[in-house]
């Protein structure tokens, strides 16, 4: 997408990741800027199923023709599910991050951390 | 405090037109406009124009120029013709390579040298001390010329029929009007396809910029640049080319004819005729990931060398890089697998160019 965009049901993380939380699951992808600050997404490889994120760490790498960058997981849990559309379809992340560009499922191991994170309005404004 | 970035005839067009600008060896320079992978494709299909203004140019003039040139750069200066160009390197004492560049014959004796933007200062004082040898007169002409860039297989139909000029052939250089100001047109690039290299005048690049993109000319940034060359496997200084590397391990043996006196030539004459411990070459990853400059390369559990550029090719879809190899394993076909961040990526040495519109 060519404008930035950053809907209000998601929560967001200050490395430019989103989490939308789904009971005691959360999708988890990068935002429209981080996107737009890297380029075209030429690769993405996620983490395995089964493997444990932690808030604040990196867990996967998107790269783009010119640099890689890696992925910070907003929220702490188990993976159990990647979006294994994006090994043939990277740029899905720099067209739909919200919908088809999202990256990993998982199930929230402290829901807690939640609170934590900003809402779209406070996520726009530490852009400015 | 880093120095204050330059900025090329050409800044505000590219403010305009939306380009990514990055800090590129002391230039705030456009990566890209509309993205890489669009504008690389545009060049292989169509045409696309670069501003590549940061390059220095340097003029040497005078009855001493051939002799000058002999000793100062590694080619045999006296095959180019009036009006031709060659690529040549130019060595320190040790046979590392300072820069390497293009020289064009503009006169008798008039040449046009052409260096990377990181090493002209570095190549001015080199060519400034070898000068005192010889009866000619170097001068520092970047500020004359904004070079403008247009690749691609209809780069020159579009530059002739836009700018009403005549072109030089491939390889060639012609002195033509544009703009109605003297200008430069070479028949030389770093991409792999057929186009020219514009030299004109810098008050009006902005005004010839617009004209060939109005005529369908993409704007094209490094980023795109610098795929485009890797898949031509044309050094890049700085990454590939340096000052601890020899041409004869960069596979540049080609461009040094060592009966022409160069400094640095016994070195390379040695260093050809014993041969030497790596050798650059281009390889392919066969499946996932994208190699990048500094990763190593290994075989089994051994390192057997290190990748000095490495991205993703538009045109192949896969990760691409060349590496310096242990000799033997340098042949075309050789298996071996390069670390990208830990994870083993398996990897094939290829012929040059790793990609090209014959194959």
């Amino acid at each position: 997408m060519a404008e930035a965009s950053y809907p209000e049901d998601l929560k967001y993380h200050p490395e430019h990741d989103w989490a939308r939380i789904e009971g005691d699951e959360a999708v988890l992808g990068v935002t429209w800027y981080a996107q737009d600050s890297l380029g075209e997404v030429v690769f993405f490889e996620g983490p395995e199923v089964g493997s444990e994120v932690t808030k604040d760490q990196p867990y996967a790498e998107v790269e783009s023709v010119k640099a890689v960058s890696d992925v910070v997981a907003p929220v702490s849990g188990e993976v159990i599910a990647v979006n294994e559309a994006l090994a043939d379809a990277p740029e899905s992340i720099n067209a739909d991050p919200y919908q088809s560009g999202w990256l990993v499922r998982i199930r929230l191991s402290d829901p807690s951390e939640v609170d934590g994170l900003m809402d779209a309005a406070a996520y726009a404004a530490s852009l400015e | 405090m880093e120095a204050e970035l330059r900025r090329t005839p050409l800044f505000d067009t590219h403010v305009e037109a939306g380009g990514k600008l990055v800090p590129f060896a002391g230039w705030e320079m456009p990566v890209s406009y509309d993205g890489i992978k669009e504008e690389h494709i545009a060049v292989r299909t169509h045409a696309g124009i670069f501003d590549v203004s940061h390059m220095g140019q340097i003029e040497v003039e005078g009855p001493g120029s051939l002799r000058f040139l002999q000793r100062l750069v590694t080619n045999d200066v006296s095959k180019i013709a009036v009006g031709g160009a060659q690529y040549s390197l130019l060595l320190n004492e040790d046979g590392g390579v300072i820069d390497d560049l293009f020289v064009y014959r503009l006169g008798p004796d008039r040449y046009l040298v052409v260096t990377n933007a990181g090493n002209h200062e570095t190549d001015l004082i080199q060519f400034g001390l070898v000068a005192r040898e010889f009866d000619v007169y170097v001068r520092d002409v970047s500020a004359s010329y904004a070079m403008l860039a247009v690749q691609g297989p209809n780069a020159r139909r579009t530059v002739a029929a836009q700018l009403h000029v005549e072109l030089p052939p491939r390889m060639g250089v012609k002195a033509q009007r544009i703009g109605n100001r003297p200008a430069l047109i070479c028949g030389t690039g770093y991409t792999g396809e057929d186009g020219v290299e514009l030299l004109i005048d810098p008050d009006i690049a902005p005004a010839i910029w617009s004209e060939l993109v109005d005529a369908g000319v993409v704007p094209c940034g490094l980023g795109a640049r610098d795929t485009l060359r890797l898949e031509a496997c044309f050094h890049l200084h700085g990454n590939d080319l340096s000052a601890d590397t020899d041409p004869i391990s960069a596979g540049l043996g080609w461009a040094c004819e060592e009966e022409t006196g160069f400094i640095g030539a016994e070195r390379i004459a040695a260093l050809r005729a014993g041969g030497t411990d790596e050798r650059l070459a281009p390889f392919v990853i066969e499946g996932a990931g994208i190699p990048r400059p500094g990763n190593p390369v290994v075989l089994g559990d051994e390192t057997v060398g290190e990748v000095t550029s490495g991205t993703f090719s538009p045109s192949l879809d896969r990760g691409i890089g060349m590496a310096y190899l242990r000799s033997d394993l340098a042949e075309p076909g050789t298996a071996l697998e390069i670390d990208v961040r830990g994870k083993r990526r398996a990897a094939r040495v290829s012929s040059k160019p790793l990609y090209s519109k014959e194959r």
